[in-house]
């Protein structure tokens, strides 16, 4: 496949570290991201998705692990300039399209903040120029720009959470659930405008969600989490047609389809990790079971999926 | 009724196409927060009469003392104990100068065989209540003013480096406060008066010295909410600096609320100054301030009930205004209280 632009390498984030109540949201997860390509991370509410997230972008300080952008590593003390770098070339969209705006700044402020923060634009009307650019790029208008975020809708907030990501021209971009908090008749919209940029400027997308059909969509590859952990890294079309890992299966028996004859017999799979039944000791991790198809197993089950793979050609 | 549709003549309709750039029209006028706030400040009839009014009795407080032919501290004893005067009033049978003496109504000013006019009256040594009413309004009004300030000050620096910073430093600078709000007020501003001289300055250090623990915590707690917030952490990975996060994204969120608070502790200073030179431990004479002035006059309720009045209609007035003014701002800026 292409060039490597992020590797991610058992990379963990554990919160009240040493204490009773510690968390570990994200325990050892380890992925490359490929340059141009969309990669979909999915899974429950509270399996750590958005933490990886955070932590690829260093809103977290890691708690052991690597990013490696570029082959640069994103943690670690860095002096300001490094960090700057950085931020032009990582960028973020949020979820919550309320919250992600500040309700005090106009728009034209908003979007320009990373303008003023890197310094790009050369005077106030080239400043000016720029933040029309972007709001055009999105499909807003300039008329746009004096207004607050209160006075627009959902789906024009995000598309201006994308503008604002966009103005410091980054080449990765972490879309953290950027539509669950949309209408289903906008979410498309979005969907659609991140595509759209995809090809024009050549971005990489970590897409995180947990619509399944949206992230089939819009996902080259998927990658899927359970605690903490990757459980499933496949091709997106491979991990519907040939999903391995039990709750990858529990995972797609869930999503309805508007279909009565195949809803009549869908039948749910619950998950439970009991199944697994490993024994002390066992090395569980990714393995490739098929070519670019990764399953968190151990090596009993690795043989297992290997021979049903066999089995079913 | 589906035959009827088709019967129709076609041409008699046209298309007419979608244009997404219309979809995406806002027709609403721009209105910031702050325009916004003052819209429906000035829908609160309570508050903009409190507004006016306030604005009057500061006004006062300033030309009082000088339209006053008297200075607040002259004493003219012969002219003692006159009861309020006021030209056009008097005829209506009020403020006419008319004092009880031994059990009968006689007119003061012609038996003490004063010519000049006393608008509120005189207190035991001669002064001109007038003045000296409007001159204690003034001190009051800057007591309160300035303790406010310096708890506002000290409140949201104190909060605002508590909150964002958390951990640690939140916990030691948390249990500082605790310690302080555990002693109790009086106490400590009893201490303070027997080491300081007694005035305005040891009054106000006085207020301020514990005072300032109830903006801190409130200001604490918008800077622990804010700064989570989806927006902050956007600023963040654009790289934004703690500096910038602060001043941009953080206080212009906090103001409404730093707002309000100090609009409910200035009419509380007032009230505690007014306090505290009731009870003697305040202004010293012959300086006078709405607690001293009231102070003075309850000894003499019965006999010459104007020292008290005029004192404490003002002191009320100013707190009803406060408070009101305080709720409408409330509302006006609070963010709960919206769509």
């Amino acid at each position: 496949m292409a060039e490597k632009l992020v590797e991610i390498k058992n990379l963990k984030q554990h919160f009240n570290v040493g204490k009773a109540n510690e968390v570990k949201a994200v325990d050892g997860i380890t992925f490359d991201i490929y340059k141009g390509e969309t990669l979909g991370l999915v899974g429950e509410s509270g399996c750590g998705k958005s933490t990886t997230g955070r932590s690829i972008i260093r809103l977290y300080d890691a708690t052991d692990g690597q990013v490696l952008y570029e082959g640069e590593s994103v943690h670690g003390k860095k002096n300001k300039t490094d960090l700057k770098k950085f931020n032009r070339k990582m960028q973020m969209i949020f979820q919550d399209p309320y919250a992600s705006l500040n309700q005090r700044m106009k728009v034209m402020d908003i979007i320009a903040e990373g303008i003023d923060i890197h310094g790009l634009a050369k005077n106030a009307s080239d400043r000016k120029k720029m933040v029309y650019d972007l709001l055009e790029t999105v499909g807003l208008n300039k008329e746009h720009a004096n207004r607050y975020p209160h006075e627009f809708s959902g789906g024009q907030r995000q598309r201006l959470g994308i503008a604002r990501a966009l103005a410091v021209d980054p080449d990765f971009i972490i879309a953290d659930e950027p539509i669950s908090a949309l209408d289903v008749s906008i979410q498309a919209q979005v969907v659609n405008l991140l595509k759209e940029l995809q090809e024009e400027k050549g971005l990489t997308y970590l897409f995180i969600a947990h619509d399944l059909s949206m992230v089939k969509y819009i996902s080259d590859r998927i990658g899927v989490m359970y605690f903490g952990k990757l459980v499933e890294l496949a091709p997106a079309d491979e991990l519907y047609a040939n999903p391995m890992h039990p709750y990858t299966q529990s995972l797609l028996s869930a999503i309805p389809l508007p279909d009565p004859n195949y809803e009549r017999n869908r039948t749910r799979k619950a998950y439970d990790p009991a199944v697994h039944n490993y024994a002390d000791g066992e090395d569980v991790k990714m393995r490739e079971v098929s070519p670019n198809h990764f399953v968190d197993c151990s090596e009993k089950e690795f043989a297992e999926l290997q021979d049903r793979l066999a089995a079913k050609k | 009724m589906t035959q009827n549709y088709e019967k129709l003549p076609h041409d008699a309709f046209t298309r007419i196409p979608r244009d997404t750039q219309e979809a995406e029209k806002i027709s609403k006028p721009s209105v910031s927060f702050w325009q916004d706030a003052w819209r429906s400040l000035k829908k609160n009839k309570g508050a903009i009469i409190s507004l006016i009014l306030f604005g009057l009795i500061v006004l006062m407080s300033f030309i009082g003392p000088l339209i006053s032919p008297y200075e607040p501290n002259d004493q003219i004893i012969t002219h003692a104990n006159l009861p309020p005067k006021v030209p056009v009033i008097e005829n209506l049978g009020i403020m006419d100068g008319v004092g009880t003496l031994g059990g009968r109504e006689v007119d003061m000013y012609e038996l003490k065989n004063v010519e000049q006019n006393y608008w509120f009256g005189t207190d035991g040594l001669g002064r001109d209540m007038f003045s000296r009413v409007w001159k204690g309004t003034q001190v009051s009004l800057f007591i309160a003013f300035v303790a406010a300030a310096i708890d506002m000050l000290i409140g949201v620096i104190y909060g605002g480096i508590s909150g964002y910073f958390g951990g640690r430093v939140d916990d030691v600078m948390q249990r500082i406060v605790e310690i302080l709000t555990g002693i109790p007020n009086l106490v400590v501003v009893i201490l303070f008066i027997l080491i300081m001289d007694p005035g305005i300055l040891a009054i106000i250090i006085a207020l301020t010295i514990t005072g300032w623990t109830g903006m801190s915590r409130v200001v604490r707690g918008q800077v622990l909410k804010y700064k989570n917030q989806e927006f902050v952490l956007a600023a963040r990975t654009l790289g934004a600096s703690d500096t910038r996060i602060i001043w941009k994204h953080l206080m212009p969120n906090v103001l409404g609320v730093i707002i309000i608070n100090t609009m409910f502790t200035i009419p509380g200073a007032i009230f505690f100054e007014a306090f505290l030179s009731f009870i003697g431990l305040g202004l010293q004479a012959p300086d006078a301030s709405l607690g001293t002035l009231i102070n003075d006059g309850y000894k003499l309720i019965q006999y010459q009930p104007h020292i008290l009045l005029f004192p404490a209609v003002v002191l009320s007035l100013i707190m009803i205004a406060f408070n009101l003014i305080g709720d409408g701002l409330r509302d006006a800026l609070d963010p709960k209280m919206k769509d």
